[in-house]
């Protein structure tokens, strides 16, 4: 019998035919590795919630080792001194636990924490991207919908989360957060003892809130997150425009080796970041708050910084409560407003902008490349508006801490936030409009004439006029120069970006390349030393 | 715009044979994004392979990979070596999580500027085209897959039988209903069980036992222990009285001085509270009629009470009228005495409801 010689360099090659014989996959595959994607960095933020997304769901799993989901009072025994003998909930004992006892538990949670405040926050910025690009129009309505759900999913992530330690900073939000549910007309009181079990606190939520944020918000978000990524994937991405770049293509890189490296790389960099804010900054310190009770509180005790607006819009609504004479008399309490139906409109506008911007421009086409904000003033106003609103009320969630540091009364920043509310989007709109113009006006204006070199010529008739270089070659026209068509995209503004200036040298203590020589223009002499100067005096002797 | 300009001269292109001999692995990774519709406009090597800036580029991302190793030893060495464990004016733990931090944060940085490095610079830098094919399904496949569909309905045939589609829906929305009843069922919870929106912990007790204040700490308070001007946090004096079970119960009790306490007395006759003081005492509801935050920055000068969740303020000397921010309700008052031990006790439970506003709060 023939002995058989194993092959070592041809196995790999006998392997992945074996595979291909029976999953058909390389078609597949070579579609996949060839896929091209558009590059630019602001593509990126996105990437940022989806890498913190999964050191959330890494630390997350660490920290449900050690937590204990029960409001069980126990009295603490463990190594912080301070709370020994007090009374607690078994969920902050074991919370006390996971950053006093659980080896690196502390780093964890820290972890934990920042990436989830990262996740918000990357979010709102693509979000942001999104929206000031006209990245949200036909045909990716759909993923912006997503995309303004996923917020308000991470919104319901973050808050169940930081409920459960049961701290007194939490509890205190519970306790904002039941009272939220009351104020809900009708069926308030229903919702609120339904979800806590009883009367506020109840023995029950901190485990409600511990399955919804370990398993079914999660789930959610990991389903959202899904389709999220496959749209992007099967849509393909948006392109800035440029030379080359059109509604049907994709101009960019294939996805393997460059890009995916590069994807890597960056959630190695996110996932080192969030790692260092999790060791180095402080983060919900909950050992000093100590455990809830219903009638403790401090000064300054601010919410995380997604649910700042609530509270920001909750400090400023006035007084106004509704009483309806029938029967016993009914009320919707002023805290209904700030609360549940600002909310419920801020969905509702966010979600349904693609179609009405989309109605209101009769625009119905699909659309692949993006948009400069400065090219779309109107949207582009809409949305400093709503960064303004936004603003106004977030600081407004935090003016006690200002009243605080400025020595600035209380109700005067009160009635500030009241009035910056209302007046703050307006001048934001009016500015940013102002603002696109402008710089549309300065675009066309470098397209038409060229960009200023500096150098400042005086004519034979006394004036003085600045040198323009133009953009287009000479042409018979007014000016020795055409006019060029603005195509979306950066139009160069700087010398040194026309290549008038020798590119950077190399290198970081000597250069490890010769200095590419500056070109010189064929025309122009090299620069020669400046003579003396005359003094230019009017004739007359001085003084 | 048409969505077929970039590739028109693909379309009748004839498909390269890969096995032609002479070919570039390179011509056959092209070949391959030209199958779809994929053309590399520009493909250009970043560095000269064997040059000075390669070989530094090659010795920087290896310098990282390292530091990136060594950053994860370090982390190792404090994970496991580092008097970590947590004791009162130690100080060594402190350093344990910003140490763990730090050499973690550095390895995963080491690894990700090394990548970044890798992929970004040494590797060649290219431009690729590819078709969207947006728009690609024809209106023929688009009517054939309409077709398709509508068929199964015509298979089906409830157009027909029209009593199929009837009995369906009547015969399954019970069903669909059972799937949501256990949660609902489960979850619902009569917020108006044993009155409990509208009681509190000072309630009498069954033989008419008033209930009386006590301290944090359980014990009762004499008028004796708060001076003018005073305030202090007190409690049912019933079993768990000082705990959550109780979370509406916490009630401040105010030692006004003579003057605030005269204005007080007459603000109280106003709303039908002439008694509810005793003394020179008033007590009222810490639980804020807004979002149920412990109203408890007493302010003593202006006898202001603020909450410091949302700014309400309530004046005291005017039966705690809400002056500023969102509250829209007066703190509820409970009514006092002393009892023949010279103990303050409640007369009765708070006579308004406690807490946050609701729907059918009478």
């Amino acid at each position: 019998m023939k002995r058989r010689k194993f092959d070592l360099a041809a196995a790999p090659g006998k392997a992945a035919a074996g595979v291909d014989d029976r999953f058909q996959v390389a078609t597949p595959l070579r579609r996949l590795l060839n896929k091209v994607f558009p590059d630019h960095w602001s593509f990126l933020l996105g990437e940022i919630a989806l890498f913190s997304f999964i050191v959330l769901l890494l630390t997350g799993v660490f920290l449900t080792f050690f937590f204990e989901p029960s409001m069980t009072e126990v009295i603490y025994n463990g190594s912080y001194a301070p709370l020994r003998g007090t009374p607690m909930s078994a969920a902050y004992a074991s919370s006390l636990d996971i950053s006093f006892e659980v080896r690196g538990g502390l780093i964890m949670r820290q972890m934990h924490h920042w990436a989830a405040l990262l996740f918000m926050a990357a979010i709102v910025v693509h979000m942001l991207r999104v929206f000031f690009t006209g990245a949200f129009r036909k045909p990716r309505e759909t993923n912006w919908i997503i995309g303004s759900l996923l917020f308000w999913v991470g919104f319901l992530a973050g808050f169940t989360g930081y409920s459960l330690p049961d701290d007194g900073l939490s509890g205190t939000g519970l306790r904002i957060a039941s009272a939220i549910m009351l104020s809900i007309p009708v069926i308030g009181s229903w919702v609120t003892s339904s979800i806590f079990g009883g009367e506020f606190p109840g023995t029950i939520i901190i485990s409600r809130f511990f399955i919804a944020h370990v398993l079914l918000i999660p789930a959610l978000l990991v389903a959202l997150i899904s389709v999220h990524l496959g749209l992007v994937f099967k849509q393909k991405h948006t392109q800035w425009p440029g030379p080359g770049r059109t509604n049907g293509n994709v101009v960019g890189e294939r996805m393997f080796p460059r890009y995916a490296i590069k994807q890597g790389g960056f959630f190695m960099i996110v996932f080192g970041v969030i790692a260092l804010m999790g060791g180095l900054f402080q983060i919900n310190p909950i050992w000093l708050f100590g455990p809830y009770e219903a009638w403790v509180v401090s000064a300054a005790s601010q919410p995380d910084w997604y649910v700042m607006f609530l509270d920001g819009s909750t400090r400023l609504m006035p007084a106004w409560q509704i009483n309806i004479p029938i029967g016993d008399g009914y009320v919707i309490p002023p805290l209904f407003w700030p609360t549940v139906v600002l909310p419920g409109i801020l969905v509702g506008l966010s979600t349904l902008y693609p179609f009405l911007e989309a109605r209101h421009l009769k625009d119905y086409k699909s659309h692949n490349l993006l948009q400069r904000p400065r090219d779309v003033p109107a949207r582009t106003a809409v949305g400093a508006m709503a960064v303004a609103f936004y603003l106004v009320l977030t600081l407004s969630g935090a003016n006690d801490v200002i009243a605080d540091k400025f020595q600035i009364s209380l109700n005067a920043m009160t009635w500030a936030g009241r009035i910056g509310l209302l007046i703050a989007p307006p001048i934001a709109y009016y500015v940013t409009y102002r603002l696109c113009l402008g710089l549309q006006q300065h675009d066309r204006e470098v397209l038409a004439h060229g960009v200023e070199t500096g150098i400042i010529r005086r004519l034979p008739d006394g004036r003085f006029v600045e040198v323009h270089q133009p953009l287009s070659a000479a042409q018979e026209h007014g000016d020795g120069h055409g006019a060029l068509e603005y195509t979306g995209w950066v139009v160069p503004k700087k010398m040194n970006r026309l290549g008038a200036l020798g590119p950077a040298v190399r290198g970081f203590f000597y250069p490890i390349e010769k200095p590419v020589e500056a070109p010189v223009s064929p025309g122009h002499p090299p620069v020669e030393p400046r003579p003396e100067r005359e003094e230019i005096s009017s004739g007359e002797p001085r003084r | 715009m048409s969505t077929h300009t970039e590739h028109q001269a693909q379309q009748g292109r004839e498909p390269l044979d890969v096995n032609t001999p002479g070919l570039t692995r390179f011509d056959i990774v092209r070949e391959g994004a030209r199958r779809d519709d994929i053309e590399i406009v520009h493909y250009e090597p970043q560095v000269v392979s064997g040059s000075k800036a390669e070989r530094r580029l090659v010795r920087l991302v290896a310098w990282l990979f390292l530091l990136s190793g060594l950053a994860a030893t370090a982390f190792l060495v404090v994970y496991i070596w580092w008097p970590w464990e947590y004791a009162p004016g130690r100080g060594s733990d402190k350093w344990y999580t910003p140490l763990l931090g730090l050499t973690l944060g550095l390895s995963l940085l080491g690894i990700g500027f090394g990548i970044l490095t890798w992929g970004k610079k040494l590797l060649p830098k290219e431009v690729s085209i590819q078709d969207r094919h947006e728009g690609a399904v024809s209106p023929d496949d688009r009517s054939i897959t309409g077709q398709t569909m509508l068929y199964m309905a015509d298979e089906l045939g409830v157009k027909r039988r029209p009593l199929l589609g009837i009995s369906l829906l009547a015969g399954l929305a019970p069903v669909g209903a059972v799937a949501a009843a256990p949660l609902v069922g489960g979850l619902i919870s009569n917020p108006h069980k044993n009155n409990q929106m509208f009681t509190t912990g000072f309630a009498p007790a069954e033989g008419g036992q008033k209930v009386r204040l006590v301290r944090e700490d359980g014990r009762p308070v004499r008028p004796s222990d708060i001076s003018a001007g005073g305030q202090l946090t007190v409690f049912p004096g019933i079993e768990h009285g000082i705990s959550n079970r109780h979370a509406d119960s916490p009630t401040l009790l105010i030692h006004l001085r003579d003057e605030d306490a005269q204005k007080s007395r007459q603000a109280n006759e106003r709303v039908g509270h002439g008694d509810y003081m005793w003394g020179n005492y008033a007590a009222f509801s810490k639980i804020c009629t807004h979002a149920g935050c412990p109203a408890s920055l007493y302010e003593q000068q202006t006898n202001r009470l603020l909450c410091p969740c949302h700014q309400s303020q309530f004046l005291i000397t005017d039966n705690a009228r809400p002056v500023f921010g969102p509250a829209s309700r007066r703190l509820p008052q409970l009514p006092i005495e002393v009892d023949s031990e010279g103990f303050f006790v409640a007369k009765s439970d708070f006579t308004e409801t406690v807490g946050p506003d609701f729907w059918e709060r009478p």
